[in-house]
């Protein structure tokens, strides 16, 4: 108790709160700006942290792991591009709500359960990291399996009334998270001797490229715009308080499980927010709006992702292994610092695990009401005609894209992926679950392979693995049966029912192309991995198996049943992927920054129709934008043929 | 104070060009960057040595030069590497830090390499050690005890057959320990977890992780260490390791099991894979056709940094108490280790398909 006020005593001191204003300040930023993540925002601090005293380092460390959820939501609402991993549910609603004119409403919403996360986050972790211990260490392997499962039951809610659709993505996305390294043998799958492809395609190219880019395409097609009917944004900021404060035990449930999923490591944070917003669906009496602007699609991944980055701490404080991409960053700070983590932390060091447990509270309260400020004016982007925004959005996705590895390969598969994105939401499949079998597709089958060599066939019937099966089952599969159920015997739900069943019957060329794309890679897959060893070839098979299964499903069911067909306007949006190709080899070829600069001032000069100087204050714009973020937080651009001059020019200016 | 605020600088910078305030980039004037190329990512094992290192090359290197870390993550540090070894200019100004994740693909031949060493020059090697520890209730209580491991099946949580275990896998099998590899362990902090969980009944760490996690589990008795890997000296012997100069090396464990020394191909390849991995656990590169009046300046000034005092007391904290390689000895040694004779390589590749149905 003494260390516990000590030092909070310690953390108000004015050295204290500076350093740490500092680190919620650059984690604000490196939040906001996709693709960036803690990485860069540790290397922008590390050069500092070095010989530092240990409480003020962890604190401004601390400042910037906490906010990186907080202000990745901006990007997620206003322009549908998932920040980060751990912001990729609040697209499926807020973006939705930005495109109903609600921009600031979803924000102010999101950034107050971002808080309230935090802070449950931060008073869970100071009760439970005493002890948390045994607790982590009761989830071994198996129980990990059972929660990879408990992830992918969220499919079920999320496949919007097409379970085979939802089946057949979620096998997809599995399949695609296969490809690279076996975890069971070393061995390489699938890797067509591409070596980008050794290591897997990373999620942030496929989070890009399934919602981001087909969002923009078809903003664009339409080209108006994000905010099509106007609505008071007066009232937003209000209304977006209200809603939290009339869904408090909604926030309050994601916090703690967002917290306890945080805290088990090998699970990550990026798939917390789909299993809380897969729970707000299931526990709401209408969930007839979400993926349409249900504001409580955005509360319960906001309240979760926060409280999962608190969470994230326990392994990283108490084991040194970090439980997600921020955690490992925080974890490398604390090396460096010369803290080593381990049981000492609650034994000789509780001063420094309170300091850095206040430090979190406070970066989420500071970090949160810093974005609720900026809020009014940033949600008045969503006002300008889109096709004025485009060059910059597309820049922001090419420049989050390339920090993936580095390399041509994240933009080519950013547009393969794109591609695939396009198709799916021109025919309403469920994107969401071909994201989550993808992140979770090498936890499932890592840790099934570990639990089988640990615990031989018994390890099922572990009571930690009873546990969560019955949680998977009352908490994710019956809801959406017994929904159906209830409201089958209302009649006048079941007229609706049938209207939208006969909505839902409809086909189109999308719909075969879809399936003949999944169809043909399964296939080609099958028969390329045939021929490896049992424990390299197993995974995959299962995951081939479910998406032949249910394409055959589907198809089965076009036969049987009358469908309406209907046209597939896409031939427009294919002509953007194509587009977006040639300018993602031209971003490359010939210089990210010199590309920016002409591409943004001819797309807007005569695609966009803007006037010269809107047109070319943008693309100056762009190009100190990047600049300041090669020179300041190091960050890599394709260098390309013309990069090299227009930066020695600009030097010789400056 | 000067920090806090040149700190506050660059946040508020970059908050204000969020802003699309047209700010200026902050403008030192400073005669020379280094680009220090880290082919893995922040915060890993490879990256928080470098940056403990960092500031002490700028402080020892004429001028001063800010050292900029580059981490280029990616297929094991294949990808940056490679990409050093396409780009990096001979001035002077790009160096490289491995690991031995860097050198262990080059030596199996892996074919996404394009790296040759033999156009680098090691400017200087951290070593490391490593210890192996059982669970207690297997009623051991030391490597003399060794011989109540026969025929006893020993989970081991492992990251994959060609990582940083390769070595330690040849000794179990020497040893004629009955091991069960569990791959995928993305760390060997998570291996380390499998053994605290009691899945894993045999564990081994390098020493920086052994002293910092796992010695706090054999002082509570949920650990027995073994023995340690040992290290290196002048002449190329395996000698105990100063860290933990209690713990019997590999050599002495075998010795005392078999009544004779290791020897043969098995052990020649335990021995090639140990140097590399171990005795140049951690090397800076830089393009040998640098001219050679800048790679002596780099010579000296590592060699003067050794000395200083405050870097000999960070080194002990962060790596250990070992004896940093610079020089010809490093090139010297550094060739030896990595060169893979087709006889040896051969073994490997069949030990590899028969032990783990792994295919190089």
């Amino acid at each position: 108790m003494i260390e516990f006020l000590s030092a909070l005593e310690q953390l108000l001191s004015i050295t204290h709160l500076t350093y740490l204003i500092a680190g919620v300040l650059v984690g604000l930023v490196v939040g906001i700006i996709p693709g960036l993540g803690g990485i860069a925002g540790m290397s922008l601090l590390l050069p500092f942290l070095y010989g530092m005293e240990p409480s003020v380092g962890l604190g401004m460390l601390m400042g910037l792991v906490a906010v990186i959820p907080t202000g990745d939501t901006f990007t997620s609402v206003l322009m549908g591009i998932p920040g980060s991993s751990s912001s990729q549910a609040t697209v499926m609603d807020g973006f939705p709500l930005a495109k109903k004119g609600q921009a600031a409403r979803a924000l102010s919403a999101a950034f107050l359960s971002s808080m309230i996360g935090g802070v449950v986050g931060a008073i869970v972790l100071s009760v439970f990291i005493l002890v948390a211990r045994p607790v982590v260490l009761a989830f071994s392997s198996a129980e990990l399996f059972m929660l990879t499962l408990l992830g992918l039951s969220v499919v079920a809610a999320l496949s919007g009334g097409n379970v085979y659709k939802g089946l057949a993505a979620c096998g997809f996305g599995l399949l695609i998270g296969a490809i690279g390294g076996a975890p069971a043998t070393g061995e390489f799958r699938f890797t067509l001797d591409i070596d980008y492809l050794y290591d897997g395609i990373p999620l942030v190219v496929v989070g890009l490229g399934i919602f981001a880019l087909p969002e923009i395409i078809s903003l664009l097609v339409k080209n108006s715009a994000i905010a099509s009917s106007p609505n008071k944004l007066g009232h937003g900021l209000k209304q977006g308080f209200k809603d939290v404060f009339a869904n408090l035990p909604l926030v309050g449930k994601s916090s703690i499980f967002g917290s306890l999923i945080g805290a088990i490591p090998g699970l990550g944070g990026s798939v917390v927010d789909w299993m809380t917003y897969s729970f707000a669906i299931n526990s709401s009496k209408d969930s007839s709006q979400f993926g349409k602007g249900d504001i409580r699609g955005v509360i319960a991944p906001e309240s979760a992702n926060n409280a999962c980055a608190s969470g994230s701490m326990i392994p990283t404080i108490l084991f040194g292994v970090p439980g997600s991409g921020a955690a490992a960053v925080f974890l490398g700070g604390m090396l460096l610092l010369g803290i080593q983590p381990g049981v000492s932390m609650i034994s000789t060091h509780l001063d420094l695990t309170y300091t850095i447990i206040w430090s979190l509270a406070l970066a989420n309260i500071l970090g949160a009401l810093f974005c609720i400020c900026f809020t009014r004016p940033i949600s008045l982007l969503t006002y300008i005609k889109f096709s004025i925004l485009t060059p910059i959005i597309l820049t922001l996705i090419l420049f989050a894209a390339y920090q993936a590895t580095r390399s041509l390969g994240d933009f080519i598969f950013l547009g393969v992926v794109a591609a695939l994105g396009v198709m799916m939401k021109g025919a309403n499949w469920p994107r969401p679950a071909f994201l989550i079998g993808f992140v979770l597709s090498s936890g499932a089958e890592n840790y099934f392979f570990q639990s089988i060599q640990f615990y031989g066939y018994e390890w099922f019937l572990r009571p930690g693995v009873i546990t969560i099966a019955a949680l998977i089952i009352v908490g994710f599969v019956l809801p959406p049966i017994l929904k159906k159920r209830k409201q089958k015997m209302k009649p006048e739900q079941l007229m609706q029912e049938k209207e939208q069943n006969s909505m839902a019957n409809t086909v189109s060329w999308t719909d075969w192309g879809i399936i003949a794309v999944m169809g043909g890679c399964a296939t080609y897959a099958l028969v390329n991995i045939w021929g490896a060893s049992t424990l390299t070839k197993a995974f995959p098979i299962i995951a081939i198996t479910i998406v032949l299964f249910s394409i055959i499903m589907i198809v089965s069911k076009y036969m049987r049943e009358k469908h309406t067909k209907v046209s597939s306007d896409l031939a427009m949006n294919m002509v953007y992927i194509v587009g977006f190709f040639a300018i993602a080899y031209g971003y490359y070829l010939f210089g990210f920054i010199s590309t920016t600069f002409v591409f943004s001032l001819l797309f807007l000069k005569f695609l966009a129709k803007a006037s010269y100087v809107q047109s070319t204050a943008i693309a100056i714009g762009l190009v100190v934008f990047l600049v300041t973020m090669g020179r300041v937080m190091n960050v890599d651009f394709p260098e390309g043929l013309f990069d090299p001059y227009l930066l020695s020019t600009i030097k010789t200016f400056i | 104070m000067k920090k806090l605020s040149k700190l506050l600088g660059v946040s508020i910078l970059s908050f204000g060009c969020l802003l699309s305030i047209p700010a200026k980039a902050q403008e030192t004037e400073l005669p020379s960057t280094i680009n220090w190329t880290i082919p893995f990512g922040v915060g890993g094992g490879t990256d928080v040595w470098a940056r403990f290192v960092a500031p002490h090359l700028t402080k020892n290197l004429p001028g001063n030069p800010t050292v900029v870390i580059k981490n280029q993550p990616g297929g094991g540090s294949i990808t940056g590497t490679n990409l050093f070894f396409q780009r990096a200019k001979s001035n002077g100004e790009d160096i490289l830090g491995t690991s031995a994740s860097t050198l262990y693909p080059f030596m199996l031949g892996d074919k996404r390499v394009r790296y040759n060493f033999d156009k680098w020059i090691p400017l200087l090697a951290s070593p490391t050690g490593g210890v192996v520890y059982v669970q207690p209730d297997l009623g051991v209580s030391s490597a003399d005890d060794i011989k109540k491991l026969d025929g006893v099946t020993l989970p081991f949580g492992s990251q994959s057959p060609t990582g940083l275990e390769l070595p330690v896998f040849l000794a179990f099998e020497m040893l004629g320990l009955d091991i069960k590899p569990v791959f995928g362990m993305k760390s060997r902090g998570e291996g380390r977890l499998a053994f605290e969980r009691g899945e894993a009944k045999i564990d081994f760490q390098t020493s920086s992780a052994y002293l910092s996690s796992a010695l706090d589990l054999v002082n509570n008795q949920k650990a027995v260490p073994l023995f340690s890997l040992g290290i290196m000296n002048n002449q190329g012997k395996i000698v105990r390791d100063p860290a933990f100069a209690d713990l019997p090396t590999f050599e002495e464990v075998y010795a005392k099991k078999f009544g004779k020394q290791p020897e043969g191909i098995e052990y020649t390849a335990y021995k090639k894979f140990l140097a590399a991995g171990f005795a140049f656990q951690k090397v800076i590169f830089i393009p040998a056709d640098t001219p050679s009046d800048v790679i002596n300046t780099y010579q000296t000034s590592i060699r003067t940094m050794l000395k200083d005092p405050a870097f000999i007391k960070d080194s002990e904290i962060q790596v250990g108490p070992y004896e940093n390689i610079v020089g010809i000895d490093a090139a010297q040694h550094l060739s030896d280790a990595i060169s893979v004779s087709p006889e040896l390589y051969t073994w490997i590749s069949s030990w590899l398909k028969s032990k783990f149905d792994y295919t190089l």
